[in-house]
């Protein structure tokens, strides 16, 4: 009985582990989602974007003393103009071109924010102040990190928003129209490049959460801080069906607990071969990822 | 008008990309032949990362270099010789650092410190043992870095660093110690390998040996698994960016256990902003104490900090004392053949700023360990 009391107190602790991993991807699933889901193409700089949001909360802080808030603030706000700066240089051009070359070229805009921020900042971590000062929660014997509470509810909170904002006004309209085709949503009278644009402008305001939230977690930021979440949170948005909002959630959640529970129980060194193992055969099963939606394509 | 414009913008922003990717090349330091006036030249060749990621390490080692240098050939030289430094960049990448010790021969080496890393020091020395050269790497840890007759190493090897912290750590009483490594690092891996045996040897248990791969930033899974194991202690032998990961997650997942560490712990104070809170009463094994305050130390910090206007770390004791393994060896043999400077490095014994030392026939250094204790912001010696 004591044994068994022991077994699923560390059980439940490191549930809570999955929890709090899985909600950071989820969050950045969530700007990977939505700019996939809209313009179909995979922004693979967003990871870098959650860096820069990180520096920019460094900095802020930091260097010019503001309080959390107004830091949080600027960070949304310098995401956000980078990230429709990045669409109007780097996309917007390739809006015809295949998407190959789209692909490409957010690779290379990816290495462009990495070597920018090592050439800025220097390649070594920077320590940051968390924005969040919530103490953990003592519950018994276990105890929950106050940064993991915050991501998973702000997670939650940015969801429904971001699912009710898509479907209950006039711009969400238009990036569903536009994401069901180009063309006729222009015919319609929709501004094509506005709607993309505010796309971008929203995905790179999370990307600033995200990488607030992030820091607030982890303590530290390098010009490569972005990179691993940012796959992983790809991962994460393919898993439960890359363009849907509610799949990105679902599928952060899952992933973070099953890369928790598999290097808890099974193997440290396997716990990413699971992950992707488990991402293989949902695939396999449902090509479109666990909520995403099938779409056939008429010619 | 305004198309132009964008692909002008599309343009240049390739441009700066272009001049990105190849902003890591070059540095090389152009050879100076000029010679001193009455006394022929010794050239010392120094090859370690000067740019690129791991450009702290090959950096610190050629500022100790050239500090030891400009010491040696300020009181006359040795046997006759002025010492010159040459400096060569292999940016951690085994491919260039070959290139780099082709450049260095044909400039007239007399002998190698070098290189800074692992695996370029391997490559390299398939090279010099067939020119013969004495080769000496600062602080290449892996085993192979040492692996031919002519090559020795000032730093502790993995298993030594491993065999160190299990003798210490069972000696504090802890005899229940948890293990945290770097599974995809061979340092690491190394380090851990020689410890849980030489441990076991001791009596202790370990409760259980967690790991994780180079990258990864979340730890709390293991922590919480190193928790529930009933451990006492912490034994985490990775480098210091880590290192500052685990110190704040561990409060997360209320862990409470001293934490014990390897020479890769250099620089955890910087990286915690001085700030060490969360590791305070953490001991690590260090071959370098810059606030030791022993003679040698105390002129050696001096020197480095008037010239460069820092502290020096553990990589640039370790290029200084190579410097002067070098002369030692030249002292010994009095002449600048390179039988004669190989067969010379089993007989010296330098008293170094890392220890004093003589080296075995594996070209491994025989020296004592130091234990590092941190407390409010600064490391001291640990009792």
């Amino acid at each position: 009985m004591k044994i068994n009391e022991v077994v699923s107190l560390e059980f439940l602790a490191q549930m809570i582990n999955g929890l709090s991993l899985g909600s950071i991807y989820a969050l950045i699933a969530l700007g990977y989602t939505m700019v996939y889901g809209i313009c179909k193409m995979l922004n693979f700089a967003h990871g870098d974007v959650i860096m820069v949001g990180a520096y920019m909360l460094s900095v802020a802080m930091g260097m010019l003393g503001l309080p959390p808030v107004l830091a949080i603030l600027l960070s949304m706000v310098v995401c956000a103009c980078l990230g429709v700066t990045i669409e109007r240089i780097a996309y917007k051009p390739l809006r015809n071109a295949s998407p190959l070359a789209v692909l490409i070229t957010a690779i290379g805009v990816s290495y462009f924010l990495q070597s920018s921020a090592l050439l800025i900042f220097g390649s070594t971590q920077r320590k940051v102040e968390s924005a969040i000062n919530v103490s953990s929660v003592q519950l018994g014997e276990l105890t929950i990190g106050g940064n993991a509470l915050v991501t998973l509810l702000l997670t939650i909170v940015l969801m429904t928003g971001l699912t009710w904002f898509i479907n209950h006004t006039m711009t969400g309209k238009a990036m569903l129209a536009v994401s069901e085709d180009k063309g006729a949503a222009q015919l319609m009278g929709v501004n094509v490049n506005r709607t993309i644009a505010t796309t971008f402008l929203i995905g790179s305001a999370l990307a600033a959460v995200a990488g607030v939230l992030f820091i607030s977690s982890y303590g530290f930021v390098g010009p490569y801080t972005g990179a691993m979440p940012g796959i992983k949170a790809f991962v994460a948005a393919v898993l439960g069906g890359i363009g849907s909002v509610p799949g990105a959630m679902l599928g952060g959640i899952l992933l973070g607990l099953i890369e928790s529970l598999s290097k808890a129980y099974i193997s440290t060194q396997l716990a990413d071969a699971i992950v992707f193992g488990v991402l293989i055969v949902v695939l396999l099963v449902k090509p479109t990822g666990l909520l995403g939606k099938k779409r056939t394509e008429k010619v | 008008m305004k198309k132009n414009f964008l692909k002008l913008m599309a343009m240049s922003l390739v441009s700066v990309m272009a001049l990105c990717s190849f902003a890591g090349c070059g540095g090389d330091a152009p050879a100076d032949d000029t010679q001193k006036d009455g006394a022929e030249t010794f050239k010392i060749g120094m090859i370690g990362p000067l740019t690129g990621a791991a450009s702290s390490y090959g950096i610190s080692v050629q500022q100790g270099c050239e500090v030891a240098v400009a010491e040696i050939n300020a009181n006359g030289g040795v046997a006759g010789y002025q010492f010159e430094l040459l400096p060569a960049d292999d940016q951690h990448d085994a491919e260039k650092a070959i290139n780099a010790y082709g450049t260095l021969m044909d400039q007239g080496m007399n002998a190698l410190v070098g290189t800074v890393t692992s695996v370029p020091c391997i490559a390299v020395t398939e090279e010099s043992t067939v020119d013969g050269l004495l080769q000496i790497t600062p602080s290449a840890s892996a085993a192979k870095a040492a692996q031919y007759d002519n090559c020795f190493r000032i730093c502790f090897t993995d298993p030594q660093q491993g065999e160190h912290m299990a003798n210490y750590i069972a000696g504090q009483g802890i005899m229940n110690c948890a293990v945290l490594y770097d599974v995809s690092d061979a340092y690491s891996s190394g380090i851990y390998e020689a410890f849980v045996p030489a441990y076991e040897a001791l009596g202790g248990t370990v409760t259980t040996a967690e790991s994780f791969a180079s990258g990864d930033v979340d730890f709390k899974t293991q922590l919480t698994s190193v928790k529930n194991s009933g451990a006492e202690g912490l034994f985490m032998p990775f480098y210091y960016t880590e290192v500052a990961y685990v110190a704040n997650q561990a409060v997360d997942v209320g862990l409470d256990v001293p934490f014990f560490g390897c020479d890769g712990w250099d620089g955890v104070i910087a990286q915690l902003n001085g700030d060490t809170t969360l590791v305070d009463g953490s001991v690590f094994l260090t071959p370098f104490l810059a606030n030791a305050t022993d003679d040698k130390t105390v002129a050696f910090v001096e020197a480095y900090q008037a010239a460069y206007g820092t502290a020096p770390d553990q990589f640039a004791a370790d290029g200084y004392d190579a410097v002067y393994a070098v002369a030692a060896a030249l002292e010994k043999a009095g002449t600048v053949d390179n039988a004669a400077l190989v067969a010379a490095m089993h007989e010296i014994e330098l008293a170094g700023v890392t220890g004093t030392m003589t080296w075995d026939e594996n070209g491994d250094a025989n020296k004592g360990a130091i234990l590092a204790k941190i407390q409010d912001g600064g490391v001291v010696p640990a009792e």
